[in-house]
């Protein structure tokens, strides 16, 4: 056996220092830096903006045009009732977006660094999430401008539409792990977009955000009631058309916490498991 | 590492080996991988000593860079039991990924980003501050030869600079132990020897470097020892130089002039070397097992001196596929349908 260069000295290591878990707040400075990644990928892929762009100048113009007359009499007497529903479908649509671009940063070679790294398994999901609230946010602000253009004039003031375009914001983010969950246990971005708007049109359309929820049978209007989306979209027209923080919005707030509780543990554990 | 975690530290539990004061930068038993029907890796112990390289060598689909996933936490292990720096890796997987450095196969750097991006990118998610990242990443682009391409994007690289790029991030927090998974695979010879002087440099730096490798003369140059691994079992392990002595090492092949000359020559190779010459008269051939590279000089001079004419020379030194011939019986081309196996993704 030839003499091997062991400089014992130079190699020892010390591991009786070394943290066994991670604390809250490294945890939380992951999750930014992981976000800070996904908004410098954003600036050099602009096409990410495209959706939340283009939606809410699209929808809000074709749904006022389509259903104002039936469901409300006119456009003007709709428009109150819309623009918070098809706040809640935009940034909805736009989750389902996020779940489907971590399941192709996912395939990247990347993600396995970031398994072997000693960082909280939350921040490589959560960070691209917290990104993400940029698109949500220009999705809110984009939906009640083309509502002011064509008509709506929100009773809630500026006070009220900020804090229900904050209310859209945070929201986008609490069901986005739905979608991100979709994401770490779908096969193929195509397999996760298609099992994420089958998901996502039932939450948006079996919900009060388009017609009112007593106009439905029986059995669909009992789904509204339970719908985390219906609360949101109730608590999003109460801050608009009020301005004022009603039960609901603690309701919409429950709702969110309930789908975090759920989906962000699954997300967690399809995160870790594959491979 | 952190200051700022390291306030959560609690008191590890700590193998037998490691209070016993092991010398192992990583003791694995019985390692097992199966998928679906196929033992990927079927048995594998491996221990590594603080500071040197080991080299482990095999074909496509003998299960190395699946051993590798599991000793880094990346796969479950599904049987047997790993340490690293006496660490369980089981059990304690955020504690070992603290004390690894992982360089993938295919290069793990995020494609979008700017090389410095992604060295800022990996040293603040290790606790590293803003500042003190942008430092690093500044130090390390220039002692990887990339400092030009700093602010590129990765997509522009090339293959060698990847490869030392993924390499950099690595060091970034100095890790102790190194994992290099087939870190010249695909590379070109130029670029295969800087990164082999790279590598050189970190063990004199006081890392333990665990590689894997499907070329001999890499874990030639590299690896102070080599397992080599064949269908995710251990088929031989030892020093480079007992590896290469076990199957044989160069040959040197004399082509003589004149046919009669044969005899003499092999006669004059056994005075020289106390080694017995195989002639091949039918094509005037001699060949001469050769223990030094530089004894083929000395057969060639006494040739000469002995007046003896030669054609053509020719100095082949064992393949892969030779080494694996000698010690499983059969070649590496047999482990071609189980490729794909090594692709755990």
């Amino acid at each position: 056996m030839t003499a091997l260069p062991i400089h014992s000295s130079e190699t020892a290591v010390s591991i009786s220092g070394l943290p066994r878990h991670v604390g809250l707040q490294a945890t939380v400075r992951q999750t930014m830096t992981m976000a800070w990644r996904a908004t410098l990928k954003m600036r050099r892929n602009l096409e990410q903006f495209f959706d939340v762009i283009i939606q809410p100048l699209l929808f809000t113009a074709m749904f006022a045009g389509i259903f104002g007359g039936a469901v409300a009499g006119s456009v003007d007497n709709y428009l109150p009732l819309l623009i918070p529903g098809l706040i809640a479908q935009t940034v909805l649509t736009a989750c389902v977006a996020t779940g489907t671009q971590i399941r192709e940063d996912m395939d990247k070679g990347v993600f396995d660094r970031f398994k072997v790294l000693p960082i909280s398994r939350v921040a490589p999901l959560a960070g691209p999430m917290v990104a993400d609230m940029i698109r949500y946010l220009i999705a809110g602000v984009l939906t009640f401008g083309t509502g002011m253009v064509i008509g709506y004039r929100p009773g809630g003031g500026v006070l009220g539409v900020a804090g229900a375009i904050l209310l859209g914001v945070v929201a986008g983010w609490s069901l986005a792990w739905i979608f991100t969950w979709f994401g770490t246990v779908g096969k193929t971005a195509q397999s996760v977009q298609a099992y994420s708007l089958m998901v996502m049109f039932p939450l948006t359309f079996l919900s009060n955000a388009f017609v009112p929820a007593d106009t439905l049978p029986g059995w669909l209007e009992a789904f509204t009631k339970v719908n985390p989306v219906s609360h949101v979209v109730t608590a999003l027209r109460d801050l608009a058309n009020t301005g004022q923080v009603t039960a609901e919005v603690g309701w919409a707030l429950v709702g969110c916490l309930a789908v975090i509780a759920i989906f962000a543990p699954l997300a967690v554990r399809g995160f870790t498991k594959k491979m | 590492m952190t200051s700022a975690t390291a306030a959560t530290a609690a008191p590890l539990t700590r193998t037998p080996a490691a209070s016993s004061g092991s010398d192992l930068a990583v003791d694995a038993r019985g390692l097992v991988k199966q998928f679906g029907d196929m033992r990927a890796v079927d048995g594998i112990d491996l221990s590594v000593r603080r500071g040197e390289v080991f080299g482990v060598l095999g074909p496509n689909g003998a299960g190395k860079t699946t051993t590798l996933s599991m000793l880094a936490t990346l796969l479950p292990i599904d049987d047997g039991e790993a340490t690293i720096f006496g660490v369980d890796v089981r059990r304690e997987p955020h504690v070992v990924r603290q004390l690894l450095g992982v360089t993938g196969q295919y290069a793990s750097v995020d494609e979008l980003l700017t090389a410095t991006e992604n060295l800022v990118l990996f040293g603040r998610l290790q606790g590293v501050g803003r500042a003190e990242s942008r430092r690093k990443a500044e130090e390390l682009l220039e002692s990887f030869d990339l400092t030009e391409a700093a602010n590129k994007p990765i997509k522009q690289f090339s293959g060698g600079m990847r490869r030392r790029l993924d390499l950099a991030v690595s060091l970034i927090t100095r890790p102790p132990l190194i994992f290099l998974d087939e870190p010249t695979t695909g590379l070109d010879p130029r670029t295969r020897g800087q990164m082999w002087e790279t590598i050189r440099g970190l063990v004199r730096d006081g890392s333990t470097v665990l590689l894997t490798t499907q070329y001999l003369d890499e874990a030639d140059q590299l690896a102070d020892r080599i397992q080599v691994i064949d269908r995710g079992r251990t088929v031989a392990l030892g020093t480079p130089d007992e590896l290469k002595s076990s199957i044989g090492g160069s040959s040197l092949q004399v082509q003589t002039a004149d046919p009669a000359d044969l005899e003499r020559a092999a006669g004059i190779v056994q005075r020289l070397l106390d080694e017995q010459a195989v002639p091949t008269p039918e094509a005037r051939r001699l060949t001469v097992a050769l223990s030094r590279s530089d004894q083929a000089v000395d057969v060639l001079l006494a040739l000469r001196e002995a007046g003896i004419a030669i054609e053509s020379v020719a100095v082949a030194k064992p393949s892969l596929d030779e080494v694996f011939l000698a010690l499983t019986g059969h070649d590496t081309h047999d482990n071609d349908d189980n490729e794909t196996s090594e692709e755990i993704r």
